[in-house]
């Protein structure tokens, strides 16, 4: 079960197409009433039943802080991923009753900063529609640059280049236009924090370039929810529980554990929170780590394993579970 | 040296990733800058700032700090003049400025306030320890500042009182707590030792 999290019944309220790719979907409690606060940058995990199996991934929510009546998230399509996105495009009605968890950030501001500097790769600009909104509430300093494939694909642009003018650069693929990232973190007042949020690639790039300026750790803030991949099938042995599960080519790790009824801590399901990090008893074979958690060290030394993202290839593993 | 939470921790300068660098020590904090020297890329200083504020040390490490060639050099009489400088290097400065302190609690306390206040993360700020061990103090009573203080019990520099120097420290005010000693009995007068040095 996911660690110190409750769940809310709502109802969706409105399902919007954004553009060709992208969705937005509206939910208020069903039982009327506020949902609870949270912070810009802050996810929820949306539960979906989809013909006896339950899928639960998280989704950052876009709209404004300052309003619980209802949260907001947009969905990209992914016809090759494992089925979430296509399951809200296709099946998630208006009207409808879902169950999603309380908030939880693993992406928020940190207030102490002078200055935040946003970054934001195609539907990554989710979170940041929620920052925005609550800095802006508070007169806080903060510039956003935004890079999408196209003008017809680049969510919310016009929206955000309304509400805060030039404070949101824009940077489209077919216009061959790139972020100048060199020139952005050398200019940067003292006290700045960066944040990004976008393809694993975009990511890297830009927390390498801010360590070789200099620039603390502490200082970049990044989110990747790294949705799991399908795999070879695997057999695990559960230690603690004593059973032997099988996880499907398009099952994760952690979603086997979940259907042979054992229930372990989780979060964010994408690798980065670290609630259902395992121990390892025995292997025989690779792992393939997907996290963003486990250290170098970690994912070398055979003793852990992040069920949510990552798998295994090889005759035999045993977990502490 | 380390006994409660609060008592601050210090390291070994060296030289980090960055596109400029700013290097403030008093006494012998001096010969910190100059081991990192050794180990520092050949550009390093081309980009670096000195700030120096000699005491007790005299002329004796000026030449050496100025042989490694900073972009700028100061040298001041005290912790007091260099502050107002370092707030408006700090005001103008970008981030891939890296900050290293080192010498005295004294001063590596002010100038991490002044580097925090200028949002600076102080976990990125490097700070080494050297020369004397003498604190600055901050009497809880009336909350003057005592700098230099080596004795304990010490006597507060503003109202009078004898004071335990405590080893709880105040990042919000870079000074160990003092505490009045003979608060039950003020004819009560225990021995002097300098334990601070």
């Amino acid at each position: 079960m996911s660690a110190g999290t409750n769940k809310i019944n709502v109802t969706v309220t409105e399902v919007v197409a954004v553009n060709e790719l992208v969705k937005r979907f509206h939910f208020e409690r069903t039982d009327g009433g506020n949902l609870p606060t949270f912070s810009g940058g802050a996810h929820v995990v949306i539960e979906m039943r989809d013909n006896g199996t339950t899928r639960l991934n998280p989704y950052s929510l876009m709209s404004s802080p300052l309003n619980t009546r209802d949260y907001t998230i947009s969905v990209r399509r992914d016809d090759v991923g494992r089925g979430g996105s296509l399951f809200m495009h296709n099946r998630v009605k208006r009207g409808m009753e879902m169950v999603i968890s309380y908030p939880v950030n693993l992406f928020s501001l940190d207030l102490r900063a002078k200055k935040h500097l946003m970054i934001a790769g195609g539907i990554g600009i989710t979170p940041f529609l929620a920052q925005t909104a609550q800095l802006a509430s508070t007169g806080g300093n903060f510039e956003l640059h935004y890079t999408c494939r196209s003008e017809a694909l680049g969510s919310y642009s016009e929206v955000l280049r309304e509400r805060y003018g030039n404070r949101v650069s824009l940077y489209l693929d077919e216009r061959n236009e790139r972020i100048p990232l060199e020139r952005l973190l050398a200019t940067q007042p003292l006290g700045t924090h960066i944040y990004v949020c976008g393809p694993a690639g975009m990511i890297k790039w830009v927390r390498d370039t801010a360590a070789t300026h200099g620039w603390p750790d502490d200082s970049v803030h990044y989110e990747h929810f790294a949705a799991p991949q399908p795999g070879t099938p695997f057999d695990v042995k559960l230690a603690v529980s004593g059973l032997e599960i099988r996880v499907g080519e398009q099952q994760s790790l952690l979603e086997a554990i979940e259907a042979a009824g054992v229930d372990p801590p989780y979060l964010c399901r994408g690798g980065v929170c670290g609630q259902c990090e395992t121990n390892v008893i025995s292997y025989d074979g690779t792992f393939k780590h997907n996290d963003h958690w486990l250290s170098d060290e970690e994912h070398c030394s055979g003793k852990k394993i992040m069920p949510c993202v990552s798998r295994f290839e090889g005759r035999s593993l045993v977990l502490e579970r | 040296m380390k006994t409660i939470l609060s008592r601050p921790v210090y390291g070994t300068l060296s030289p980090q990733a960055g596109k400029s660098h700013l290097l403030i020590a008093d006494a012998e904090g001096a010969s910190a800058i100059l081991d990192l020297a050794k180990q520092a890329p050949a550009d390093f200083f081309a980009s670096a700032h000195i700030m120096f504020i000699p005491g007790r040390t005299g002329d004796s490490f000026q030449a050496s700090l100025k042989a490694l060639k900073p972009a700028q050099y100061y040298e001041g009489p005290s912790i007091a003049a260099a502050l107002p400088r370092l707030t408006w290097t700090l005001a103008n400065a970008h981030m891939g400025l890296r900050v290293y302190l080192a010498g005295t609690e004294g001063l590596i306390g002010q100038m991490m306030q002044a580097a925090i206040e200028a949002g600076i993360d102080p976990a990125s700020i490097q700070t080494e320890h050297r020369g004397s061990w003498a604190r600055r103090v901050q009497c809880v009573h009336c909350k003057g500042i005592t700098e230099n203080v080596t004795t304990q019990p010490a006597t507060c520099s503003h109202c009078g009182l004898l004071l335990l120097v405590r080893d709880h420290y105040s990042k919000r005010h870079a000074a160990f707590q003092g505490v009045c000693i003979n608060a039950e009995d003020p004819t009560e007068i225990p021995q002097t030792e300098e334990i601070f040095r």
